[in-house]
């Protein structure tokens, strides 16, 4: 016990040296930008450690969660696009809402056909054409809404209500999300739960990098506002625009903080309390589990919710942080591979070792971009003057080593340290 | 008439030739799944790389003056087959064997595949780029069309030469499998293992070369399948998941681990992606009398940029129905 917390605080003080060390080289701005960001990807890397640390369920689509998160955000804090109110959008939109709502009540009329003596394979039948005829109808409004609209006023736009509250928001819709993927996935194996998410996050992606009409796709909305006064604020008050940018950046980096702070202390409460050990007890054997009465599923959805919501949150931070929704910036190797890399690598099952894992590897990735630049930039150098000629297209080259490096991470970590850096400690105090 | 021929050229030849590539590649997921019990993650990646091993020994074929009356890809292909099949042996024993002896649960192996993704398609992006490539830049692809004025249509019937090939070689691949899987003593060995490995292993069986041969047969199929599809569209280094969950769909429709299962899978997933963005609208055109309301172009059920999710529907759809698939495969 001893032991690991010396281990934990050990490498929480060469953390902060290397955040240092960082500050010195590359300067403060640059610092607090990655710090702002890797503090995001913790509160994501929480989230996964609550699904695969505490709970045992894989999620691979944690980038299909991020992006609903910007989305949301960016739907609730950019300013109202008053073309599109005033046009027939709203009305349109309305129409394919109702077309929806009258496809449930069909899809649920025919689910509840057995109550009219209509049972085995009718049933099916008729909720099968159920299904078919409410997607033809909620297609039908659906498909001239969004053409109108993206010919009209561009896309729906914001709402303009404050930022956090869009964080908030992003939280709900990924949970909505993760709900439903739970209730069909969770009852299942842990492959088809981890190919399910990985395809729901794909379906995500097609669907916010087509939906023009909502996101805007390809053509990125930009810019989304901050929950705190942003550097041409600053300057506008006679800051120079060093400062201001020092200023800025910290203060969103202290409003993140206290975010992760107060899901951190909430997260090592629930962890030592009686619901954590509920959630080990089922990660461990879920059978045994089960016989002394705990409702596994539930559970699990709970949990699968919960991870989730901190991944939305995540994601719309990250958004509003950089100020630009680009659906086709999204790789499922920089979001998804990239927060289990620093899970697995900090230690899943402990919220310390999976914050490390997140801040630390966060920065690695970033350092790696200049350092795999440089070797790239030093291995072509050397081989040009050994007359092989330089490597071409040597910028987006040295970024695909990082995929590699990224990958080998895992491989080698899960051989040599699969408990990670700081491992999941076995809380038995007799 | 000439609707039905533009439904053959549309759908028909598409949809066998995407249902072959998938096939393929689902029988490799399927059999891995058997033996091993973890889903192959890297596997998309491996019909990626496949397909370049394939697409540079074409290009060596070319540059040694070599011309055949077909496309080139089809003369390299076994020997492509051959170099990833040890490829995946290499794989295999440098990041799957360790953790297999250590005695990892399979949800460990899996996310080293994730690891073993990332390595692939980092290694591949590092030698190749980003950009796509074509099999057919230095050579036309030829198409073959039946006439079908006898019957009264105006057009032909036309598919490519590749498409026809690509048939032909998934039928033979197939039946050389059956052939392996019943009549061959390790083929047997393959089936009692995927159907129970603690017994097959006390009777006697050689659980290590089994495994072996499936990371063989796996890894072959892949780079077949990987050179097929570069074949019929173009060579990209990004398919990954884009490939993989198809894939995944058509072996778990099939039951995870039935090897004929992911087959008949892989030709499901493959036609109702096909009809699915199948534009019904020329279809339809000539019942226009008949029907309430207008017809216009783009009828597709699905737009082709959501191709994706028919095949997510479908592996969701069969998850609730039927989680062990249709020919009932392992559900532990």
């Amino acid at each position: 016990m001893r032991q690991a917390i010396v281990r934990t605080v050990g490498l929480y003080v060469a953390l902060v040296i290397l955040i240092i060390a960082v500050g010195i080289g590359f300067g403060v701005p640059y610092t607090t930008r990655m710090l702002v960001e890797a503090a995001a990807y913790a509160l994501i890397a929480l989230g996964l450690n609550i699904q695969w640390g505490y709970g045992g369920l894989f999620n691979f689509g944690i980038m299909g969660f991020m992006m609903v998160g910007g989305a949301a955000v960016t739907f609730i804090s950019y300013p109202i696009n008053m073309k599109f109110w005033n046009s027939d959008g709203p009305m349109l939109l309305g129409r394919a809402l109702l077309a929806a709502i009258l496809g449930a009540v069909l899809i649920i009329a025919a689910r509840n056909a057995w109550r009219i003596g209509v049972k085995g394979g009718w049933r099916t039948a008729l909720i099968i054409v159920a299904w078919a005829v409410s997607y033809l109808i909620f297609r039908s409004q659906i498909d001239p809404a969004t053409s109108y609209i993206e010919q009209n006023a561009g896309f729906v736009g914001g709402l303009g209500l404050p930022v956090v509250l869009g964080w908030a928001f992003g939280g709900l819709v990924v949970a909505a999300i993760a709900y439903v993927v739970g209730r069909i996935c969770l009852g299942l194996r842990t492959d088809y739960l981890a190919i399910a998410t990985i395809g729901i996050s794909e379906i995500i992606r097609a669907l916010i990098k087509n939906m023009q009409w909502l996101t805007r796709g390809t053509l990125t909305v930009s810019p989304i506002r901050w929950p705190v006064p942003l550097p041409e604020d600053y300057q506008a008050k006679g800051i120079d625009t060093f400062t201001a940018l020092i200023y800025a950046r910290g203060g969103f980096l202290l409003l993140v903080a206290a975010i992760l702070a107060v899901v951190m202390v909430l997260l090592v409460r629930a962890y030592g309390g009686p619901w954590g050990r509920m959630m080990r007890a089922i990660r461990d054997n879920y059978i045994a589990a089960g016989s002394m009465g705990k409702n596994v599923t539930a559970r699990q959805l709970e949990i699968f919710v919960l991870g989730s919501i901190l991944m939305g949150i995540g994601g719309a931070i990250l958004v509003s942080f950089a100020q630009i929704l680009d659906p086709s910036s999204y790789q499922p190797i920089n979001h998804t591979f990239l927060i289990w890399v620093m899970v697995i690598v900090g230690g899943a099952g402990n919220n310390w070792g999976a914050l490390f894992g997140a801040i630390f590897i966060y920065i690695i990735w970033l350092l790696s971009e200049p350092l795999a630049q440089l070797l790239f930039g030093s291995i072509s150098h050397w081989s040009s003057a050994i007359g092989w000629g330089a490597i071409p297209d040597i910028e987006s080259r040295s970024l695909q080593m990082r995929v590699f490096v990224l990958g080998l991470v895992i491989t080698i970590a899960l051989r040599y340290a699969p408990k990670g850096l700081i491992p999941e400690s076995a809380q038995s105090r007799r | 008439m000439d609707q039905l021929i533009f439904f053959i050229n549309k759908v028909l030849v598409a949809g066998t030739v995407l249902g072959s590539i998938y096939a393929l590649g689902a029988i490799g997921v399927t059999l891995i799944f058997g033996i091993l019990r973890f889903a192959h993650f890297a596997h998309g990646d491996m019909m990626t790389m496949g397909g370049f091993i394939a697409f540079v020994l074409a290009g060596l074929c070319a540059a040694a003056g070599i011309h055949v009356p077909f496309a080139t890809g089809f003369l390299v292909l076994p020997v492509a087959m051959v170099i990833a099949a040890v490829i995946a042996l290499g794989l295999d024993r440098a990041f799957y064997a360790p953790l297999r002896k250590r005695g990892a649960k399979p949800v460990t192996l899996l996310i080293a595949s994730i690891g073993v993704t990332l390595m692939i398609q980092g290694v591949i992006r590092l030698f190749f780029g980003v950009d796509t490539r074509s099999f057919f830049e230095s050579e036309p692809k030829k198409i073959l069309r039946f006439d079908m004025s006898w019957i009264g249509g105006s057009r032909p019937i036309t598919f490519t030469q590749p498409e026809l090939f690509m048939v032909i070689i998934t039928v033979v691949l197939c039946l050389a499998l059956h052939f392996f899987l019943t009549r061959s003593r390790l083929g047997k060995a393959m089936r009692a293992m995927s159907d129970n490995a603690d017994l097959a292993q006390v009777s006697g069986i050689n659980t290590a070369l089994v495994v072996r041969v499936t990371w063989i047969i796996a890894g072959a199929l892949a780079c077949c399948a990987g050179t097929m599809l570069a074949l019929d569209v173009s060579l990209t280094p990004d398919l990954a998941f884009n490939i993989i969950l198809p894939i995944f769909a058509a072996a778990i429709v099939g039951g995870l681990g039935q090897a004929y299962g992911a087959i008949a899978g892989g030709f499901l997933i493959g036609f109702a992606e096909t009809l699915a963005v199948f534009d019904w609208s020329v279809i339809l055109r000539p019942l226009q009398p008949y029907i309430p309301f207008q017809i216009q172009g783009g009828m597709a059920l699905v737009p082709t940029e959501y191709k994706l999710t028919v095949a997510f529907v479908i592996l969701v759809v069969v998850l609730l129905a039927r989680p062990t698939g249709i020919f009932k495969g392992a559900s532990t």
